[in-house]
């Protein structure tokens, strides 16, 4: 590719750009410059690859699922083990780099917005290991659904911030995040927990996470040499996706993005964000979205709290665009389904979101062949999910299975 | 400019340009007509000129009052194409104040920038304000907004600093000052380093210079009215018609509820 992502003013394509109140111009300016000569500096580089290998737990595993193989008879399926990070996902390569770039930039209070509860306590573990200040905002939606989640928060000393507007998810614990940061961009550092918001945060993160792709190329050539064939990853904001992505683009391998089909695409009850959504701008940044014809976004709906988010990071809009990544939809019932098959044919219980790059993935791997190989992006482990599968289960054994 | 400039009305319709008054209503809440009512009711109390609120799901740049002043009106089926259609029958009632359409950005892309500002200029609005589009991201609205005839008014903050001379010298219509750092809502205290930054914007600027943002009580506009040309007053408006609001909705008692509308607005101008 002859143009480097994002170009100055934020845009990937079309997409990106900062749309924000004239307010939050100038604290987007300061991370911006701060970020450029962080990422120059090898002392900061060196300190945050030491906290992904001594506290993090990377490099996470690779894992070879034989068992699934051999039942689909298709594709050789490798696991990137994301769940193996300390705290349970992906989400904390991106915290412990922004919050090393927070304290470099000599703030002492962090911001976060959670869905699932990964990003929140991924933020609150980093603010404790480095001393910062953490608040959490959360929509009460998933405050209800995540219990567990807001516990661990608030026992690492985060506080938790209910937010009661618009839909009560993902959304509006964003819009509450950001407004709350207008006000306090002068000492605060907002910590985003996805490839979103206005630039430069979706090349940030990408940038932290892309340590996910990195490794597994590396591990995949180690194993079996060569390039695998098909690369899956779930997609909501799309962090652990466009981490997984970017170092393969170009490579030839073919990548495919899942986002979340909820009770199905031809119902209202969805997020499939590419899939049914158009251009527009959320949260500071030109995307596709779901959305009604006068501009207002509209609630999406996923099983999975970390995947019912209305937007999608810039990068994955222009790459869906541009055609370099293939995006696909699963229902909550199929990912449901894929937890199932996974933790019994490997003995790996993956979070919901996780769960429907599986879904796919064991769709196309059984009308491939043999020869071929693809790797699954296992974001995050279940645990987290355990009372919303219980209830499914409990639903759907109720109704006669 | 590629583009020949249409004249705007702007400048002609503002009866004046020192200790203006700018009130804010959601185009909507309570209902369309009472929209109508209210603009010349606030027009009564001496707004020189109205900013009209389109509601928006997603609106950064507002506190609670205005955030939930929205939802009101989105219950009530307003959109933007709605909100515009009312300035024409704000001008039937004798609305002859420059009339500014407060929108987001992302309601501004999916109406079309270009048919937005021509129905704006054809239903007698007079100027645009979309708080997160900034400097850097307006060009091709300030374009097509220039060519209507429609005054695209932009926004500074505290934090703009060398931003300022910048946003200040393409200025147009007036120049919104954003009083403090945060979200619209009423607050106690202003800034305490707001005549130095108001000082420092009015060097630049070739247009007039209001402050907006938590500003609520009569003693604030008196100290804004001494360092700026104007005040924008949003969610203290609000909450007045929201505590009106019983008597707003009901026909016999509408009159009363507008006048008192209008006697609370003039404690808060009358100093």
């Amino acid at each position: 590719m002859s143009v480097t992502y994002p170009d100055a003013k934020g845009r990937f394509g079309d997409f990106g750009g900062k749309f924000v109140p004239e307010t939050l111009m100038a604290p987007l300016q300061e991370i911006e410059a701060s970020l450029t000569e962080a990422l120059q500096d090898e002392d900061f580089i060196a300190a945050f690859q030491h906290e992904l290998k001594t506290y993090g737990g990377r490099p996470t595993a690779f894992t070879y699922a034989n068992q699934l193989t051999e039942s689909l008879g298709g594709a050789q399926i490798y696991l990137k083990r994301e769940d193996l990070n300390h705290t349970g996902a992906h989400k904390l390569n991106n915290a412990i780099g922004q919050a090393l770039l927070a304290k470099r930039m000599g703030k002492t209070k962090i911001i976060a917005e959670t869905g699932a509860g990964q990003h929140g306590v991924a933020s609150a573990t980093v603010a404790a290991k480095l001393g910062l200040e953490c608040k959490v905002f959360m929509g009460e939606k998933d405050i209800e659904r995540q219990e567990l989640n807001v516990f661990r928060m608030k026992l690492l000393g985060a506080e938790v911030i209910p937010v009661s507007s618009g839909s009560k998810t993902l959304k509006d614990a964003t819009n509450e995040a950001i407004r709350h940061w207008v006000a306090h961009c002068d000492d605060e550092y907002y910590l985003i927990g996805s490839v979103v918001g206005p630039h430069p945060y979706p090349k940030m993160v990408r940038d932290f996470q892309r340590v996910i792709g990195d490794e597994t190329k590396t591990q995949y050539e180690d194993v079996k040499g060569g390039l695998p064939d098909r690369i899956f990853a779930c997609v909501g904001g799309g962090s652990n996706a466009i981490g997984m992505f970017y170092p393969f683009l170009g490579t030839g391998v073919e990548l495919v993005g899942i986002e979340a089909a909820g009770r199905g695409i031809q119902s209202p009850e969805h997020a499939a964000t590419l899939t049914k959504g158009t251009p527009g701008i959320i949260h500071g940044s030109m995307t596709y979205l779901l959305q009604d014809e006068f501009g207002q976004i509209t609630e999406p709906y996923s099983i999975s709290a970390g995947l019912d988010y209305p937007g999608i990071g810039p990068e994955h809009a222009y790459l869906h665009a541009s055609k370099q990544v293939r995006y696909e939809s699963i229902t909550d019932d199929e990912a449901l389904e894929a937890i199932k098959t996974l933790s019994r044919t490997e003995g790996i219980i993956p979070a919901i979101e996780s769960a429907h790059a599986v879904a796919q993935a064991i769709k196309e791997a059984e009308t491939m062949e043999p020869s071929e190989s693809i790797v699954i992006n296992v974001s995050g482990r279940g645990d987290k999910d355990m009372s919303t599968i219980m209830k499914y289960f409990e639903g759907s054994a109720e109704h006669g299975e | 400019m590629a583009n020949k400039t249409v004249m705007s009305t702007f400048d002609q319709r503002l009866p004046k340009t020192e200790n203006m008054f700018i009130p804010f209503i959601m185009s909507g809440d309570p209902t369309p007509d009472l929209s109508i009512e209210l603009a010349y009711t606030l027009q009564e109390s001496g707004a020189d000129v109205l900013e009209l609120g389109v509601p928006y799901s997603d609106p950064l740049a507002d506190g609670p009052t205005i955030q939930q002043a929205a939802a009101r009106a989105i219950e009530q089926g307003m959109t933007i194409q709605k909100a515009i259609q009312l300035i024409p029958e704000m001008r039937k009632r004798g609305v002859h104040i420059p009339i500014v359409l407060f929108t987001y950005c992302n309601p501004v892309l999916q109406y079309g920038m270009e048919t937005l500002v021509k129905q704006l200029k054809e239903n007698e609005a007079d100027g645009l304000l979309v708080p997160d589009i900034p400097l850097e991201e307006s060009e091709e609205l300030k374009q097509h907004a220039e060519a209507h005839g429609i005054q695209l008014i932009s926004l500074v903050a505290p934090n703009s600093e060398e931003r300022i001379k910048r946003i200040a010298e393409q200025a147009s219509g007036f120049l919104y000052c954003v009083s403090s750092l945060g979200v619209t809502g009423e607050r106690a205290e202003m800034n305490p380093n707001i005549s130095s930054f108001l000082e420092q914007v009015k060097r630049h600027s070739s247009v007039p210079v209001a402050v907006g943002f938590g500003i609520s009580t009569n003693d604030q506009v008196r100290l804004m009215h001494e360092y700026a040309d104007g005040v924008i007053v949003g969610s203290k408006i609000i909450k007045i018609i929201e505590g009106e609001q019983s008597a707003l909705l009901k026909e016999e008692t509408k009159v009363e509820g507008l006048q008192r509308v209008k006697g609370k607005i003039s404690q808060l101008l009358n100093y």
